[in-house]
């Protein structure tokens, strides 16, 4: 492959290397046992959609909630059950395996020239473990809820809560064991799966993101999985963990949660960032600019991520100097996240840069991604933090990163991938609506809650003082052309799948391996394998 | 919407002044960064637009010299911020030996406070104007957390520990005090009130109520009752250290480890004897965990600390 290849050469390819896997088979059964990852690809893509919409059907109940002062709406418990029930389902059921298990799960495979993941059976019993906890998660929520907060601090959850939260941990803890088989799927099929030519130096940085990402999902699960655990031993049988009462410690919880949860943080952020480092340097038609830079960035925030979970705990009580460390460390994190900003601006210069429905969402993914990262900077100063923890500020920051960061450049990645994915071609002019109404809506949304936060508006409330209603309704004005701005991509999307045009093999003449094969692409992927000649981002402005 | 809202809570001790220059200072610097991020995104769109001549020869696809400048260069404002972030953090928690000690004890879902001359209230907190305060604070049931936005202060009420902050209040006023830490169904309704007053006044304040013994009286009692005095008063038979002017001193333990004995230490000392030996004793101290509620507990410190002040002057 030492040239692109024009897209009559790729389809003629393409059909002498099969059917499309979209035509692999049509019944029920076909996809609930295909072991195909392109496949296993949409069964994630469809079930993390059902729980996305769940779990904004939660957050647009909390800000009708707080249009008004008083708590009017429904009753405080409620409030806390939606409050922890969007937490629940955002978290763990949509944003971590988002881009991984969607996008990673369709592109990993092609975008390294392989036939599929390293194993493909573990892979659909990661989307049924997968709908397994999330089956359990929703047992509990229609069972009656739980209002512990998505962080399930203790001694609360684990001896006063009077609401589903074994259950629900259950759920947690099974979707957590999907997580780390696709983790380590990931892994295992980058180190042993690349087609020839095709050196670490020249994977895409999508490659490099995800994985990072999966070294923390096998790293990291784990210790989530045994904290669970332990709050449900104290919860059923009073053994004392956590409970002081009993003997335990609550702040050994807050540092296990934490150990997986900061990390969690980065498993939804830096598949984005990989998103971006596709779709910028393709519509900026030149080569992402310092490469190499940009997959050391990757693993050092992968790195050091694992190093900054005590910045959850600077008024914890636990030591000051331990408060110290951790916030050193936490400025350490955000200078690889600068350097990635810089790159993605820089990648600009000099380019011949249009701007497609993908491109709108990455450069909104860089705004709001810059913005979410410098207030992370507010909050890692100790004693700004002492104000800051737990007002609106911490949840404008990292609604900025993980829906302003994360599902803006999921949205772009499901926008540039499509017509592979699909082999038909969606509406450029909805597409570009919807990324605009979304940005504005999120901005919208979230902006003010800076605003509440520095003046002194506490988190998980379900009632607050008068002054705060003014930004508060702004806010839930904002929410509300947000939810416009979600619906309208699965409006147009869906409509594509019918009416779309279809789809050339590589409608961006993007220089990826996955765009050398057909759209939507042949069972088996590739008819030969490929044989890789240059880097990843071979554009040329000229 | 008749209540105005101010973007800055108003300043009512001295660290919120500070504080808020800290953060001016952080958001100017990240305000220029993100507006040049944003205006050099929006000038490469502009001018490199697909439909547009200019010129694009040779677009760099790596620079190192402009690469680790855009390291360093962040790298060394961040360790200034951290820097003054990390002192002024380190403030709040420094003992200060001058710092009248308050006790806040929270419960799902109110605040329970109690000065030193024994005076107790409930959602409302009085503190006197210009003095440093430290506010020592445990839970009885779930984790809280202690939040004046015109203080800037927060700290979490632990149960099972003791947790400390201190500050200076700086302006005469009433002020919201908010439960931060999620508690349970009425974690919005744990809010309570800080009554700022001039010194003269509080001390008029304390003095008045309902009358009954001060913290330390009350701590003697326990301390005689529970038997403490048996081992710890001076001509003991038993050989155990001596307690007087114990707050704030350097104890050297058996282990080697030196600390500061601050509340939390006493506080496990009698609940957990065993955790840190003073050097030179045997560990021969009985628990007490389970027999001491929290609000004796903090009657016996006051007491102990009482002791040591004997020959001071600087009562409030």
């Amino acid at each position: 492959m030492t040239s692109a290849q024009s897209d009559l050469e790729l389809e003629e390819k393409g059909t002498r290397a099969g059917t499309s896997y979209l035509a692999e088979g049509y019944t029920l059964r076909s996809w609930l046992t295909t072991r195909d990852h392109k496949r296993i690809a949409l069964l994630y893509a469809v079930s993390i959609t059902l729980f996305f919409f769940l779990g904004g059907i939660a957050a647009a109940l909390i800000r009708l909630e707080l249009a008004t002062p008083q708590g009017d709406l429904v009753s405080a418990d409620t409030y806390n059950k939606l409050f922890t029930a969007h937490g629940v389902i955002m978290v763990w059921l949509f944003l971590i395996p988002s881009i991984p298990s969607v996008l990673g799960n369709f592109l990993m495979p092609l975008m390294i020239g392989a036939r599929d993941l390293a194993f493909p059976r573990l892979n659909l019993a990661s989307w049924y473990l997968y709908l397994a906890g999330g089956a359990i998660v929703l047992w509990a929520l229609l069972a009656g809820g739980v209002d512990t907060g998505w962080t399930f601090y203790t001694p609360f959850s684990t001896m006063f809560s009077n609401s589903h939260v074994v259950l629900a941990l259950t759920g947690v803890l099974v979707v957590g064991f999907s997580s780390i088989l696709t983790g380590l799927n990931f892994i295992v099929t980058v180190h042993t799966m690349r087609a020839p030519g095709m050196g670490w130096f020249r994977l895409p940085l999508f490659v490099w993101a995800n994985y990072a990402t999966s070294l923390i999902l096998v790293l990291a699960t784990p210790v989530l999985a045994m904290t669970l655990v332990l709050v449900a031993i104290e919860r059923m049988f009073q053994v004392g963990i956590f409970d002081p009462a009993l003997g335990g410690d609550p702040l050994l919880f807050q540092h296990l949660f934490w150990f997986y949860s900061h990390p969690a943080v980065y498993i939804m952020v830096l598949p984005a960032m990989g998103v971006a480092s596709e779709i910028i340097p393709c519509f900026a038609r030149r080569p992402v600019f310092g490469y190499r830079f940009m997959a050391y960035a990757i693993l050092a925030i992968a790195v050091i991520g694992f190093l900054v979970w005590g910045h959850h705990m600077f008024v914890s009580g636990q030591s000051v100097y331990a408060g110290m460390v951790f916030s050193l460390l936490s400025f350490m994190v955000a200078v690889p996240s600068a350097i990635k900003v810089f790159n993605w601006t820089a990648t600009l210069y000099k380019g011949r840069i249009s701007f497609g429905a993908p491109m709108l969402y990455a450069l909104g993914f860089v705004g709001l991604f810059t913005v979410g990262g410098l207030t992370g900077l507010f909050l890692a100063a100790l004693a700004l933090d002492v104000h800051l923890s737990d007002t609106y500020f911490v949840v404008a920051h990292f609604h900025y990163i993980m829906v302003g960061g994360s599902v803006m450049a999921y949205l772009g990645g499901i926008h540039f991938w499509w017509p592979k994915v699909t082999g038909r071609m969606y509406s450029e002019a909805w597409g570009r609506l919807a990324a605009v109404v979304i940005f504005a809506g999120f901005n919208l949304t979230f902006f003010p809650q800076y605003l509440l936060g520095y003046a002194g508006m506490p988190r998980r409330y379900h009632s607050y003082p008068e002054e705060f209603q003014l930004l508060h309704v702004l806010s839930s004005a904002g929410a509300v052309t947000l939810a416009v701005g979600y619906l309208l991509p699965l409006g147009y999307l869906a409509w594509s799948l019918r009416y779309g045009r279809a789809a050339p093999a590589n409608p961006w003449q993007a220089t990826g391996l996955e765009w050398q094969t057909a759209s939507p692409p042949p069972v088996h992927n590739f008819a030969q394998p490929p044989v890789v000649a240059r880097g990843p981002y071979a554009y040329h402005t000229q | 919407m008749s209540v105005p809202f101010y973007l800055l809570p108003a300043d009512g001790a001295q660290s919120a002044t500070r504080l808020d220059s800290l953060a001016l200072c952080l958001l100017l610097l990240t305000g220029a960064v993100a507006l040049g991020v944003l205006a050099m995104m929006i000038v490469f769109c502009v001018r490199y637009r697909a439909s547009s001549k200019a010129a694009r020869g040779h677009p760099p696809v790596k620079d190192l010299g402009v690469e680790i400048a855009w390291t360093l260069i962040p790298l060394l404002l961040f360790l200034g911020l951290y820097a003054w972030g990390a002192v002024d953090y380190a403030a709040l928690y420094r003992p200060d030996p001058a710092a009248t000690p308050v006790f806040v004890v929270a419960k799902q879902w109110m605040w329970k406070a109690e000065h030193r001359n024994g005076r107790r209230e409930v959602g409302e907190l009085h503190l006197p104007l210009g003095r440093p305060v430290r506010v020592v604070l445990t839970a009885q049931d779930v984790i809280h957390s202690f939040f004046v936005p015109a203080f800037r202060i927060k700290q979490d009420a632990v149960p099972g520990r003791y947790t400390a902050i201190g500050f200076t209040p700086s302006r005469a006023g009433e002020y919201q005090l908010f439960c931060a830490e999620f508690c349970g169904t009425e974690h919005a309704m744990m809010t309570g009130k800080i009554v700022v007053m001039p010194p003269s006044d509080y001390a008029r304040w304390l003095a008045e109520g309902p009358r009954q013994p001060g913290m330390a009286e009350r701590g003697f009692a326990l301390f005689r009752s529970y038997g403490c005095s048996g081992c710890h008063a001076a001509g003991s038979s038993v050989h155990a250290p001596d307690l007087t002017g114990l707050l704030g001193r350097r104890v050297h333990l058996q282990d080697g480890r030196e600390l500061t004995a601050d509340e939390a230490y006493v506080r496990d000392s009698i609940l957990v004897p065993r955790k840190d030996v003073v050097a030179g004793y045997e560990p021969i101290m009985p628990s007490f965990a389970g027999q001491i509620g929290e609000e004796d507990l903090l009657a016996i410190i006051e007491y102990i600390r009482e002791s040591g002040h004997d020959q001071r002057t600087e009562r409030p």
